[in-house]
């Protein structure tokens, strides 16, 4: 009996088939929402992170070299879902912190894609030519104001593709969020597939979901890139 | 007035040793003109002038102010040093007129109108007036070298520092760049300019440096200095260029 819905392929006109959307898709819109939320601000600090350790990467002190290095490396060498751990169950076990599973998740997604936003931002800006720096100094322009009006806004440019790209792999990772128990997106398909009997066409609809706030995403950063083109 | 003092400057990049000992000195609206041959040291040279590269040792005056002192503004001296690049170096994600005023607003903080305002007149000074919305991959070689001019003039140095500044351009856009420094040279800038152009050299320099092997090897009015030069080895690069 409940078999039936399985069989139903998703947009096909039998009944059980409409039910499931119509009942699944208001959960699934909530929850679509907590994960927008979480990549929104999980994005915004990422790429603050990423930022901050890229400059250490480049500044002239050493120890700040080591330590943008150590972090890289470390995030880039663990699996997220083990970094999700760490910072959900074993942060939380010592006394003096508690992370509730969203704070844990955002911290997780924005420390992750920090590392490799890091590494982007730092060979965006080892791609400006050297004279541009030589010039703005001249100038009379500090390092301060050369990076701030003369390298970064050039290098942003050139290093869009690939922050979507990363933006675009983040959004995905904050499905993983769902093993915690944060109410996102992929969580509220694992409940309403299971409320349904439906898993099928529930999935089905969640996979949809994420390819068309993916596509928007891909949309808008082109938009962005053609409006700003390096002339 | 001495504008540049150079004693027994020394710069080494690693083992090599680029300038081994050389001394000099710019008085106020004196145009030099710095040859040599390719990779003898002259933007080296020149880029020591405004610490663009490290001193590795001796002593570099701007206006009295010994530059190789670490506790020295160099942003502040540098404000008063102009640079003109062979590369030319705009900016290109900025149209000319915000080539032009980024430094005077956020170097000497001035508003916008009034280095709007300053801008229009340098470009006008170099020809470019028109082009002062445009952005640097639209200009021609020529026209981004004295673009490059002006946003150097912007912020009113009292030295201005070329480094082979018509080089990179094609034999038609020479004469305008050069007619741009003529002008500034008998405004009374004070220049130090590195070139392969006798003919700039011969007809606007108060003296001509030749620089070879670390050293200045020989320092003289353009006149002597081409027309009878003391050196082998001077003569020796006057008759490959000559
Ligand atoms: N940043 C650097 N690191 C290492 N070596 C350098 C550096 N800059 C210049 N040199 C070396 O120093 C020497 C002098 O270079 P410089 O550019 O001053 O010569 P130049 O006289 O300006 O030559 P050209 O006429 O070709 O412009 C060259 O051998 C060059 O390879
Ligand atoms: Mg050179």
């Amino acid at each position: 009996m409940q078999r039936a819905g399985v069989r139903c392929i998703f947009l096909c006109k039998g009944d059980r088939c409409m039910d499931t959307i119509v009942n699944a898709f208001p959960y699934l819109m909530e929850g679509l929402q907590v994960t927008l939320y979480i990549f929104a601000i999980a994005i915004v600090f990422g790429f603050l992170i990423g930022l901050v350790v890229a400059l250490f990467r480049l500044a002239p002190l050493k120890i700040l070299n080591w330590i943008a290095k150590i972090f890289v490396d470390a995030i880039r060498g663990t699996p997220f879902i083990v970094q999700l751990f760490f910072i959900y169950f074993g942060l939380n076990s010592l006394d003096f912190i508690s992370l509730d599973s969203t704070t844990a998740g955002i911290v997780t997604v924005a420390i992750n894609a920090g590392a490799y936003f890091s590494e982007i931002i730092r060979a965006g800006i080892q791609s400006i030519d050297k004279g541009q720096t030589e010039a703005a100094r001249s100038l009379g322009l500090n390092s301060t104001q050369n990076m701030r009006y003369v390298i970064l806004p050039q290098a942003f440019r050139r290093m869009l593709p690939t922050i979507t790209n990363q933006a675009i792999i983040s959004l995905k990772d904050t499905s993983l969020l769902s093993v915690i128990g944060v109410a996102d997106l992929t969580q509220e398909g694992r409940i309403q597939a299971s409320a349904t009997f439906d898993a099928f066409n529930v999935y089905l609809i969640l996979g949809i979901i994420y390819f068309v706030v993916i596509y928007l995403l891909s949309m808008l950063a082109s938009f962005v890139e053609r409006k700003f083109v390096l002339r | 007035m001495t504008m540049i003092r150079v004693e027994n400057l020394k710069k080494s990049f690693g083992n090599l040793e680029v300038i081994k000992d050389m001394s000099t000195v710019v008085e106020e609206k004196e145009v030099i003109c710095v040859i040599g041959p390719s990779g003898s040291g002259k933007s080296t040279f020149l880029r020591c002038l405004n610490r663009l590269e490290e001193i590795t040792g001796g002593h570099v005056y701007i206006e009295g102010v010994d530059i190789t002192n670490p506790k020295v503004d160099i942003n502040q001296i540098r404000q008063d040093v102009g640079m003109v690049f062979q590369q030319f170096n705009l900016f290109p994600h900025k149209s000319v007129l915000e080539n032009v005023i980024l430094a005077p607003m956020k170097v000497k903080k001035s508003d916008r109108k009034a280095s709007e305002q300053k801008a229009y007149e340098l470009l006008d000074k170099v020809g470019l007036r028109e082009k002062a919305k445009a952005y640097p991959g639209e200009l021609s070689g020529g026209q981004k070298q004295r673009v490059a001019i002006a946003r150097a003039l912007a912020m009113d140095p009292k030295i201005m520092l070329f480094d082979e500044p018509t080089s990179a351009l094609d034999p038609e856009m020479v004469g305008d760049v050069l007619d741009v420094m003529k002008q500034l040279a008998r405004e009374g800038m004070t220049m130090v300019v590195v070139t392969h152009e006798m003919g700039f050299a011969a007809e606007m320099g108060d003296r001509v440096l030749f620089i070879d092997g670390g050293y200045i090897v020989e320092e003289n009015v353009p006149k002597e200095l081409f027309g009878n030069p003391q050196h082998e080895r001077t003569k020796a690069f006057l008759s490959k260029v000559l």
